[in-house]
């Protein structure tokens, strides 16, 4: 086999490579390189990492990237402590063998991931609103009235429901891939388990859990492209400004920003080059800790 | 089978637990609908009443029905998603296996290359890509949509897929080898039905930014005869928005459609991995 | 063989589109907006009366989402496939485009003879000496009210600012309104419709704001801190849970005749009128003392322009003299009572609360958004500062006195004669 000519690798690749590149990779460096210039008196002229210098140097600046790094990594936080670990329960649960109604719940319980945002954004600023009153009265049917609150107008709950309300939106993905890695986990391995008295709950943590860390690795390294580059939900739900105060900016809405402006800010094309540069940095570090460290050790155990 | 397994206690405890999710799942879009069928007052006093005689009204729909051709609105949206799901699950799939079953100089970088392009939002390249499209004259055509979903659903496809091609057992693909079949072969006739959980998992994942977005459509394809669902229900979501009864069944008339095409991929993606997991 | 079906049919719709843009053998003019609120008033009204004088030109409205015009613009305009007709947001975004060489000078186009200096001057470079909109319509701030709720509670309309807090304490002692619609979820209103439309009257309109411009008044003075003060009492008078109500959240509360008063500009006019089943009345900002000559915001809000790259540039310039026409100004000006025109010619309007708005024009001075104007070219943007700040006044999260400091601070750092 070896060979045999190798042209055949060529031809699997050659269709993706060429669309990604020509329609993304091209396009997105070709922007990025921005981040190398400013506009001058007579258009775009050199300026090699001033920019980058005015990102982290200048106080302006550097103190909404902090901003909205810091929110990004709470929002990031939230997704890993809440999110993958109802997608994990809700796919252990489904994949139950006797489980009656599974595909009706599983449907459902993915819907959500199938809305647009701005129906995300538009219908849980309805159910939270104070003036229409679906949770406040909700509360109160239950007694617990005191503890509404105006959460997206308040700065210190308003990133954490957007990130609740997004996990919401999204459980389903861990939800689907955890569930098809469960399903493929061989008959046989449950049943040697079985015979060594290895059941229920047990059974999961001991058997089924290591064979799918894996999949829990790839949701993670998911979630954490996903959140870092999020901007919609935010943006439907906030606007651009990311209101209250800047309480909700993330890095997406901050580089949306720059690079196109707002209101009567015009765009920013090199200092949003500059963001989105940072941004790539930051999660390229993420993906490759993910590639080298954990994912070669995971493998390891797996066999 | 051990009845370890089928606790009826155990039952219980699932089925409260996936109920409870189920309704914390359903509830916001229930609101929309029902609040959709409603006169504007009745939407304001009783949110969340079922409409009644008295409030049950579809003068919102009226009004969305009499703006724009949303049947040819629907068939673009159907056409881009679909034409854009085929090619990112074949060029996906191709380049995945070539990624997880050849080992050749400067495989990880190239693997690491596919990925780059979901760590910078699409977004900032707009203006190159729209470069792009006028030189090649595929402005307002459905084709510079496809072109821009495929490559921008390429990196997560190749992602997912190499994975998932990684645990296809050797042997079957050495046996197909040994009974003369060729590279190509083995990959349409013996990976590919293995992978196809992964492949509809794909297909899902994709399908929904693809249909929900806005931006692309906006800049690319702004035309009458190429407007997508998304663009043509915009519409209603704009500057001085009063209008609730339209924007409420805007909203339904956009989860319907995409509802349905949920559904018919989840029967794939159910029988994939059904047929995956017996082997 | 899905495929090859797929295929075709893609192809067949390519095919089809161009087949359809090819076939027009009229001149036909794209118009780029951001008023997708309108678009059946032009569809139905201005369209027709433009195209029925003019035979051989068609018109196209193609309106996007507020939020995404600028960048969907510029994105356009840069690739070169935006439309032949700009609508202008005020000042400095379409300052830049002429700058940039993407919309086309108009100072030589007839129709701008109907226009005063005043009007033309949001959409001038800084020297005057080029104009590239046709200015279409300007927009002023009050307070629009529920005239059956004052009359039911015995409240007149207040002309001074004690007036103004004494009725509001009335209306929130009664409980069965929310005393004032508006909320800071969406923070613009805070500033546009808090800010800029009580300030005026304590910066003295033009004074203040040319004062400001020219560095020899500072955000930290009295009458630039002042209007955070009076926003800073507002927040008792909202309703609960202003912090997450958002702008439909308060045009709802308004319309359904829930709240007393809304703060409001004269855009919500015709909006309104559809959805109220009680009397609106309107007033403008109160003034501090009775006897003090008032002050409104009178916003160069709209106009159109042509892209420098239109093929069809002689057709637009024919469609833009006629927006610059008295005609228009009438038809416009009618079908959104709101808008007021910008024209030199007189305007008669039907609609009684636009008539309302627009005779403050004789009582009180006039004034654009003291943001506007060149302040809010750099970085920090004095706008979304504004909003900003209006917001914490309003919640009282910063004192006045901070955010006026906090401003200064921001504006000085790029502003030179600020410094």
């Amino acid at each position: 086999m070896t060979t045999k000519s190798r042209l055949h690798i060529a031809v699997f690749l050659a269709p993706a490579v060429l669309v990604y590149t020509a329609v993304m990779i091209w396009p997105l460096f070709n922007t990025l390189r921005l981040a190398l210039y400013t506009s001058g008196e007579e258009g775009r002229v050199f300026s090699g990492l001033m920019n980058f210098r005015t990102l982290f140097g200048d106080p302006r600046w550097s103190e909404s990237f902090w901003n909205a790094l810091g929110n990004n990594f709470w929002f990031f936080i939230v997704h890993m402590l809440v999110q993958n670990p109802i997608g994990v329960a809700l796919a252990a649960i489904l994949s139950h063998p006797r489980l009656r109604f599974a595909a009706l719940y599983r449907s459902a319980i993915f819907i959500p991931t199938i809305l647009s945002f701005v129906i995300v954004g538009f219908a849980w600023k309805l159910i939270l609103s104070p003036i229409w009153g679906i949770a406040p009265s909700m509360l109160d049917a239950v007694g617990l009235k005191s503890l509404f609150a105006p959460w997206l107008g308040k700065e210190e709950y308003a990133l954490t429901t957007l990130a609740l309300i997004s996990v919401w939106q999204f459980v389903g993905i861990p939800m689907m891939l955890i569930y098809a890695a469960l399903l493929s986990i061989p008959e046989e391995v449950l049943e040697a388990g079985e015979i060594d008295g290895i059941t229920g709950a047990s059974a999961f943590w001991k058997i089924k859990l290591p064979l799918i860390l894996p999949s829990i690795g790839i949701i993670s390294i998911l979630t954490f492209v996903g959140n870092f580059n999020a901007f919609d939900l935010i943006y439907a739900a906030q606007g651009a400004l990311a209101g209250p105060d800047y309480s909700t900016d993330i890095l997406g809405t901050f580089l949306y920003r720059t690079f196109f402006g707002f209101q009567l800010q015009l765009g920013d094309p090199h200092m949003g080059s500059t963001i989105a540069t940072a941004m790539f940095a930051i999660i390229l570090a993420g993906v490759c800790l993910y590639l080298f460290a954990i994912q070669t050790r995971m493998r390891r155990y797996q066999f | 089978m051990n009845k370890a397994r089928q606790n009826p206690l155990n039952s219980f405890a699932a089925h409260a637990a996936l109920i409870t999710w189920t309704v914390i799942a359903l509830f916001p879009v229930v609101v929309i609908l029902i609040n959709s069928f409603k006169t504007r007052k009745a939407i304001f006093r009783e949110p969340l009443a079922l409409p009644s005689a008295d409030s049950f009204s579809t003068i919102g729909y009226e009004t969305v029905m009499k703006q724009g051709d949303f049947f040819l609105y629907f068939q673009n949206s159907f056409i881009v998603t679909v034409a854009s799901l085929f090619f990112i699950l074949l060029f996906g799939a191709m380049a995945a296996f070539a990624l997880s079953e050849y080992r050749f100089r400067g495989n990880t970088l190239m693997g690491l290359y596919l990925a780059l392009g979901i760590m910078i939002p699409i977004r900032i390249g707009t203006v190159a890509i729209l470069e792009l499209m006028v030189q090649t004259g595929l402005v307002n055509t459905l084709w510079a949509l496809i072109l821009v979903y495929t490559a921008q659903g390429l990196p997560l496809a190749v992602f997912i897929l190499s994975e998932f091609m990684r645990q296809v057992s050797d042997d079957l693909k050495n046996a197909g080898r040994i009974d003369g079949m060729s590279e190509y072969a083995i990959f349409f006739k013996l990976v590919l039905p293995l992978v196809r959980p992964a492949m509809a998992t794909v297909a899902v994942f994709n399908m929904i930014p693809i249909w929900n977005d806005l931006w692309f459509p906006l800049i690319l394809a702004p035309g009458e005869e190429t407007k997508t669902l998304t663009l043509g229900s915009q519409v209603f979501i704009g500057q001085f928005v009063t209008d609730w009864n339209a924007v409420l069944s805007a909203l339904s008339l956009a989860i319907l459609p995409v509802l349905v095409l949920y559904v018919i991929f989840s029967r794939q993606l159910i029988r994939g991995i059904t047929s995956g997991a017996v082997k | 063989m899905t495929q090859k079906k797929l295929t075709g049919l893609l192809l067949a719709t390519t095919v089809l589109g161009s087949a359809v843009a090819a076939s027009a053998q009229d001149v036909t003019l794209t118009i780029e907006s951001w008023r997708n609120d309108d678009l059946s008033i032009w569809q139905d009204k201005i369209i027709p009366a433009f195209e029925a004088a003019n035979p051989g030109i068609k018109v196209q409205f193609t309106p996007s989402a507020p939020a995404e015009y600028n960048a969907a613009l510029n994105s356009k305009l840069d690739a070169g496939t935006a439309g032949d007709l700009i609508t202008c947001r005020p000042f400095d975004a379409s300052l830049a485009l002429y700058d940039g060489g993407k919309l086309a000078d108009l100072s030589d186009l007839e129709a701008m003879a109907n226009f005063s200096d005043v009007a033309k001057s949001a959409w001038q470079t800084d020297d005057g000496s080029a104009t590239f909109c046709v200015p279409m319509a300007s927009v002023i701030h009050g307070f629009i009210y529920n005239k059956d709720a004052f009359a039911e509670l015995g409240i007149e309309v207040p002309a001074t600012e004690a007036d103004f807090f004494a009725a509001l304490d009335k209306i929130k002692e009664d409980g069965t309104y929310i005393p004032m619609a508006m909320g800071t979820n969406d923070q613009w209103e805070a500033a546009t419709m808090g800010y800029n439309n009580i300030g005026p009257n304590y910066w003295k309109g033009e004074e203040g704001r040319l004062a400001l411009i020219r560095g020899e008044q500072k955000l930290t003075d009295e009458a630039w801190v002042a209007p955070y003060r009076q926003l800073a009492r507002w927040g008792a008078y909202l309703g609960d849970g202003y912090e997450a109500q958002t702008y439909p959240d308060s045009q709802n509360l308004f319309t359904l005749g829930r709240a007393a008063i809304y703060p409001a500009g004269s855009w919500e006019i015709s909006g309104f009128n559809s959805l109220v089943d009680f009397e609106m009345g309107a007033f403008y900002p109160p003034v501090q003392a009775a006897g003090d000559e008032c002050y409104i915001s009178d916003h160069t809000d709209i106009a159109i322009g042509l892209n420098a790259a239109s093929p069809n540039a002689d057709a637009a310039r024919t469609f833009l003299n006629w927006v610059g026409s008295a005609e228009f100004a009438t038809l416009y000006a009618n079908a959104l009572p709101g808008f007021f025109s910008l024209n030199s010619a007189p305007v008669a309007m039907e609609d009684p609360l636009a008539q309302e708005f627009v005779s403050w024009r004789d009582k009180c001075n006039s004034t654009i958004r003291s943001t506007y104007q060149i302040l809010s070219r750099g970085t920090p943007n004095l706008e979304t500062e504004t909003w900003n700040a209006s917001v914490n006044a309003i919640k009282g999260t910063e004192t006045p006195e901070a955010a006026g400091a906090r401003l200064q601070e921001g504006l000085a750092s790029w502003y030179e004669p600020q410094q």
